[in-house]
């Protein structure tokens, strides 16, 4: 049973074909990972998935939270409608709000699901003091989960490298995704961080019951992490399976991976 | 930090009645008490004439303008600059509402008013509130073309939309008496109007910024992709604060023209929304606490430094006098921020007791540092 699919979604600018008839299927509770070389169009992807694109042709679709059976097209709506429909990212290059502090930054993914009105809140009405209050508790808690919880009154951007990786994943988590993005989680991390990323992305699946979309760029946590794997090259996907067929996959060696220098 | 109060502290709570909490409020409640016996022994006319009362009111109404602009520009992180035309809007609807028909048919003596405005009387306060109404109003027309817009072209399109108020509001002459403008506005904004009104914008805004609401804004300031993606609708965020902002402006514009008793299109010209911006930067873009003194400062200095457009003769040259000289100060003014003071005076940070407190220890520990290595190598008084 497939929670998100696209069909056919190419993605034009100009002349340039960033993306070309991709295809691609997460089933629930699977890791998928998109590799490929630089600008072979793995985030561009993400941002038609997303909705920071409109793709050009072709259909995406999303399964409905209440009904995974029903698919929504969700082509061409915007973001945060999109993420209110369950689907959560984090960015190659990272985003967090720098002028709030990490408690903050998890408490503000929290806003979408705020049920009270702007004057309600701002009056301070008893049911806005109750949804804060759980807000913060579910805040607290997602920062506990990924070993922040300590450092919730700090600036977000002085955080290390690694931790804000983690903040934005748990800023991601409180939107109460299905599906989670991973844009180069490992990006910067350290080698132990790396190592204790394959471990963390599998218990939050679990844990929260998502299907994981990611684009790697580390070849050792992408083989040992997910189940299926997309190949992008220049736009077009020339290669999908498992991390065993990827691996033997002669043109994925060729674009991609390349041979092993022994000499 | 013990367990119980690391919780409170993250849940946003203020803790117990904690020994310094119970200062703090202590010390707002003194203040408060100060600056109603100022204000009342002012308005009796024991500490101040009615020339610097006039100043303090404007410090109000300028205050309450700055606010309004740095919610949207400093809070939200949208560069508008309508703010003139949204004052301008308010200070004729409230105005409209509250001169007596009598003296309506001495002001419009070139073309008369219309028959439906010609008797209309009602109290200032709803006369401000329906004048911040219909510029809320305005803001929320124009806030749908042009908040799909960025940056400077976000700036030009207001700026734009402005200047389109005021074209309006010159030509609409049964309405508005055209250039000719309006006079003998009934001074009824005294000092505790301006005052009062100054506190609750400014109470709003503190709660506001303090709500899911206010960190959704400065996400979009922050960030506007990551906030999106996060599922902050940017338009809705964006419409708020611009429609809230469009209403503070109407409201400190209504106020104005009660303050000033005449009002003609052109003092609201674009010079006003820099005038006002002024201000923002000035005190620092996101600070509430820094649009208040900013505001303060600028009004009074703006008044204090009248002399220096009467000429001076400065021994080896003589300026003659030039309407304007004044302006010049603040441009220096500006340039000095701009080159040390990037964040303003204050920042993105606000007025506490404790920051204070902070501040004069600091300072004391200073001065006795300073005062040992002078006089006393040993011991010497220790702050």
């Amino acid at each position: 049973m497939s929670v998100l699919k696209t069909e056919n979604a190419t993605m034009r600018f100009g002349g340039v074909v960033a993306v070309e008839n991709l295809n691609l299927q997460l089933e629930k509770g699977e890791i998928v990972a998109i590799i490929g070389p630089n600008g072979a169009g793995k985030t561009t992807a993400f941002n038609m998935i997303t909705g920071v694109y409109t793709p050009t042709e072709g259909k995406i679709f999303v399964a409905a939270k209440e009904d995974e059976e029903t698919l929504i097209d969700i082509t061409g709506r915007r973001p945060d409608r999109i993420t209110s429909l369950g689907i959560a990212r984090t960015f190659q290059n990272i985003r967090l709000f720098g002028q709030m502090t990490v408690l903050e930054n998890v408490l503000l993914a929290s806003h979408l699901r705020l049920k009270s009105k702007f004057f309600g809140a701002v009056i301070g009405w008893p049911h806005y003091h109750k949804e804060e209050k759980q807000m913060r508790i579910h805040a607290m808690e997602l920062l506990e989960r990924v070993g922040l919880a300590e450092f919730w009154d700090e600036q977000a951007t002085s955080l290390p490298y690694g931790k804000q990786r983690r903040l934005e994943i748990a800023r991601a988590l409180a939107t109460e995704p299905s599906i989670l993005l991973l844009d180069e989680p490992a990006a910067g991390m350290n080698p132990k961080e790396t190592l204790e990323l394959t471990e963390f992305v599998r218990n939050i699946r679990d844990e929260f019951q998502l299907s994981i979309l990611l684009i790697e760029h580390h070849m050792q946590i992408v083989m040992d992490i997910s189940d299926r794997i997309y190949v992008l090259d220049f736009g077009k996907t020339i290669a999908s399976g498992t991390p065993a067929e990827i691996q033997a996959n002669e043109r994925v060696i060729d674009a991609y991976l390349g041979v092993a220098d022994d000499d | 930090m013990n367990q119980l109060e690391n919780r409170n502290a993250y849940m946003g709570l203020a803790g117990r009645m904690s020994k310094k909490r119970r200062r703090n409020v202590t010390l707002t409640i003194v203040f408060l008490m100060l600056l109603g016996a100022f204000i009342y022994c002012a308005s009796k006319g024991f500490v101040l004439g009615t020339y610097e009362i006039r100043i303090l009111r404007l410090c109000g109404v300028y205050s309450i303008a700055a606010l309004s602009m740095n919610l949207v520009n400093g809070f939200t992180g949208q560069f508008s600059l309508g703010q003139a035309g949204f004052m301008a809007m308010g200070a004729y609807v409230t105005s409209l509402l509250i001169i007596p028909a009598a003296q309506k048919a001495a002001i419009y003596y070139v073309h008369p008013i219309v028959p439906w405005l010609k008797d209309v009387q009602i109290p200032f306060l709803f006369a401000l509130l329906i004048g911040g109404l219909v510029s809320a109003l305005c803001a929320f027309l124009i806030g749908f073309p042009v908040l799909r817009l960025r940056g400077d072209y976000l700036a030009i399109a207001t700026l734009g939309f402005s200047e389109i108020i005021r074209i309006i509001l010159t030509n609409a002459i049964p309405v508005t008496n055209g250039s000719l403008g309006l006079k003998n506005i009934p001074n009824t904004a005294n000092l505790w109007w301006t005052t009062i009104v100054t506190a609750v914008v400014i109470i709003f805004l503190l709660r506001m910024m303090k709500t899911s609401y206010g960190r959704a804004f400065k996400a979009i300031r922050d960030d506007d992709i990551a906030a999106e993606a996060m599922g902050i609708s940017l338009f809705k965020h964006k419409m708020i604060a611009f429609v809230i902002g469009g209403f503070l402006a109407g409201i400190s514009g209504g106020l104005l023209g009660s303050v000033v008793g005449a009002i003609t299109p052109n003092y609201f010209r674009f010079t006003l929304a820099y005038e006002i911006l002024l201000i923002v930067v000035l005190g620092g873009m996101g600070s509430i606490t820094g649009s208040v003194i900013g505001a303060c400062i600028v009004t009074i200095a703006k008044e204090k430094l009248r002399f220096l457009d009467a000429g001076m003769n400065l021994g080896f040259v003589k300026i003659p006098p030039i309407d304007g000289m004044r302006m010049l100060v603040f441009s220096l003014l500006l340039m000095i921020i701009i080159l040390f003071y990037r964040r303003g005076l204050f920042g993105s940070r606000e007025f506490s007791w404790n920051g204070l407190f902070r501040i004069i220890r600091r300072i004391g520990a200073w001065f006795g540092r300073l005062f040992r290595r002078r006089g006393h190598p040993e011991g010497g008084a220790d702050a």
